[in-house]
């Protein structure tokens, strides 16, 4: 019973690391963007979320109106503005340049709000639990993250494949110059693709901020996490994301229940077993 | 006179570079020297640049030549620094033998590091080379023989002996250091001359055009990940010798891997100068900023954007277009026209390879 409990946790909080997958797959997949930054722009997000709370003393998931539309701008804005002039060819300059903002965001966050660890209060929603009988309980909290991972999922699915701007997304992937030749501005949809990524990063930033301590050194952490989670999905496979993720959050939630000190060694192993076993990922997305 | 055939040569020194050889002897020697003429922070500070070059070098090599761009290059760092601990601290080996099996251990280690990461393409292979740092530095963490997570000393004796007195202990780091920083761009010019480094700036320019003619990519890039893990675990080693305490944060930090990253990049990656005029630049900086902490990273930051963005061949880069400098000649350059031996304009000049 203890370990069916560890590992529903860690299947729940698995939708945490998929949200926080998803941006980073949407950008890659649409324009071959590997961002580095992209943890310390969920922190960038959790603190957002932290001044929108104290400054209006809204509940922490009504935060999300602001700080969703709010990542949307940053999204778009850092792309049209910085990121564009990096892609073309080489992987060097986006990698670099990604890298140098990461630097940038953690030590201005450092600077603003200090390294001391912050957490959202969401009014006792962090600490209720349903019961599901049989001694088995469930936290509130973590299953509304599972849940509005899927829902995201499943609309980001539904952009994908049943929107005009999911065919231009789509068309882009497959091949840049002819999405060009057809008339599809790059530099306006790389950036749009930028804001609905971090758009989804600033949902998981609130449930990671309500769910856990966070402060401005976390960032790298969680862009492994993400990383992680496509590699393992396999890339260029949404629901493979959500798969990888939820992997990612049993092993570490089972390596937590052996010992804390192996929580996020487990994952990290679990991640390379599946590179060294199976490097296309546990659900590669079919040849078209 | 005829268009063809004209008189040409084909040049690997220039004029410069057997003067930069010259001044640059001369320089060394004054290094070596310092313990004599300098005092103990001038030594330090040397000491510090010398293994930060050494460092920058071979995530040059790795990064400008092979295209093995790594941002875990901290794995070895502390998987030298850690050795050199298991080495002296637990088997008793003396301290300077003990650098050279340590620089060894990150080697062999690299090897099988090398296999799992090879997996990995482009900047995917980038964050997969940063989890396994992450990797080393946890299970590092949960060893508690080595002190766990909050690390361990050298012992007393080990540390007297490198060397009876402090003064002395910190000459023989200070000529260490010297040694692995000058050996490191040797290595990288030696090996950019050879045959092997036209094979590495093929693979990097062309994946497939280099397999096609005949270089085993995999094995090229096997050795330049493990020769540059050698390089980087015993200046790794160095530094915990002189620092004397060392932990699984501090030994495996990211931030050996950033710092090393901005020297290569503003000093301009690819070229054997860009990293030593880099490491200048660097410290230049460090020194005006080092009080501002915060702000001194995100100047270190914006800056290398910039460099990136607006001059992606960086400092280095830009002194040799203007001028036509270089000091380590590692092209093959085809003079077309030109008799007399040495001359350095050359307007019909034209590279063969880079």
């Amino acid at each position: 019973m203890e370990w069916l409990d560890t590992v529903i946790q860690g299947v729940l909080i698995g939708g945490l690391y998929a949200l926080f997958a998803t941006g980073l797959s949407l950008i890659f997949g649409v324009m071959r963007l590997v961002n580095i930054a992209h943890g310390d722009l969920i922190v960038l997000a959790a603190y957002l979320a932290l001044v929108a709370v104290d400054a209006t003393g809204i509940h922490p998931l009504l935060a999300l109106l602001i700080v969703v539309p709010l990542m949307f701008g940053v999204g778009y804005a850092l792309q049209r503005g910085l990121l564009n002039f990096t892609l073309g060819g080489d992987i060097l300059p986006p990698l670099l340049v990604t890298f140098g903002i990461s630097i940038i965001i953690q030590n201005a966050l450092l600077e603003i709000f200090s390294p001391d660890s912050r957490r959202l209060q969401a009014a006792g929603l962090e600490t209720a639990s349903i019961h599901l009988g049989g001694g088995l309980a469930v936290g509130t909290f973590p299953l509304i993250i599972f849940l509005a991972a899927l829902a995201i999922i499943g609309l980001m699915q539904l952009l994908f494949y049943r929107t005009k701007l999911g065919r231009a997304f789509r068309a882009t992937s497959d091949d840049q110059e002819t999405a060009r030749l057809m008339g599809i501005d790059n530099r306006h949809l790389f950036a749009l693709a930028m804001a609905v990524a971090l758009a989804v990063v600033a949902v998981a930033s609130v449930f990671l901020a309500v769910y856990t301590n966070f402060d401005p050194t976390i960032g790298p952490g969680r862009l492994l996490y993400a990383f992680e989670a496509v590699i393992v999905g396999g890339l260029g496979s949404l629901w493979g994301t959500l798969a990888g993720g939820v992997i990612l959050g049993v092993a570490q939630s089972i390596g937590a229940k052996i010992d804390p000190g192996w929580q996020i060694l487990a994952g990290h192993l679990a991640f390379l077993a599946v590179l060294v076993l199976r490097p296309q990922g546990l659900f590669p997305r079919m040849a078209s | 006179m005829t268009a063809l055939p004209q008189a040409y040569r084909v040049e690997r020194g220039t004029r410069l570079s057997r003067l930069g050889a010259l001044g640059g002897a001369g320089l060394l020697a004054l290094l070596v020297a310092m313990p004599w003429i300098g005092d103990s922070s001038d030594m330090r500070i040397i000491g510090e640049i010398a293994y930060y070059l050494a460092l920058a070098q071979m995530w040059n090599l790795l990064a400008g030549y092979a295209g093995l761009v790594s941002v875990g290059q901290q794995a070895f760092v502390g998987l030298g620094a850690y050795a050199l601990f298991v080495f002296a601290a637990v088997l008793g080996v003396p301290p300077l033998p003990a650098l050279l099996l340590a620089a060894l251990a990150a080697a062999v280690i690299a090897i099988p590091t090398a296999f799992v990461v090879f997996r990995l393409r482009g900047a995917y292979f980038a964050i997969g080379t940063w989890v396994v740092a992450e990797v080393y530095r946890l299970l590092f963490a949960q060893t508690s023989s080595l002190g766990g997570g909050s690390g361990m000393s050298l012992p007393a004796a080990i540390v007297r002996s490198i060397g009876e007195s402090r003064a002395e202990r910190e000459m023989v780091v200070y000529w260490v250091a010297l040694a692995i920083g000058v050996a490191a761009v040797a290595l990288v010019y030696l090996l950019l001359r050879s045959r092997h480094g036209l094979a590495l700036t093929a693979i990097r320019d062309s994946e497939v055009a280099s397999e096609s003619l005949g270089v085993d990519n995999f094995k090229t890039k096997l050795s330049i990940y493990v020769a540059a893990a050698f390089g980087t675990g015993l200046a790794g080693a160095l530094i915990y010798l002189q620092k004397l305490r060392i932990s699984p944060d501090a030994a495996f930090n990211i931030g050996w891997t950033a710092d090393i990253i901005f020297i290569v990049v503003i000093g301009g990656i690819g070229t054997i100068e860009g990293p030593i005029l880099g490491v200048l630049v660097f410290f230049v900086l460090r020194e005006l900023l080092a009080d501002y902490g915060t702000w001194y990273m995100i100047v270190l930051g914006a800056v290398a954007v910039a460099v990136m963005l607006k001059a992606p061949q960086g400092a280095w880069g830009l002194v040799a277009e203007r001028f036509d400098l270089h000091f380590f000649p590692v092209q093959r350059r085809l003079r077309l026209g030109e008799k007399a031996a040495g001359t350095r304009q050359a307007p019909t000049q034209k590279e063969v390879t880079s």
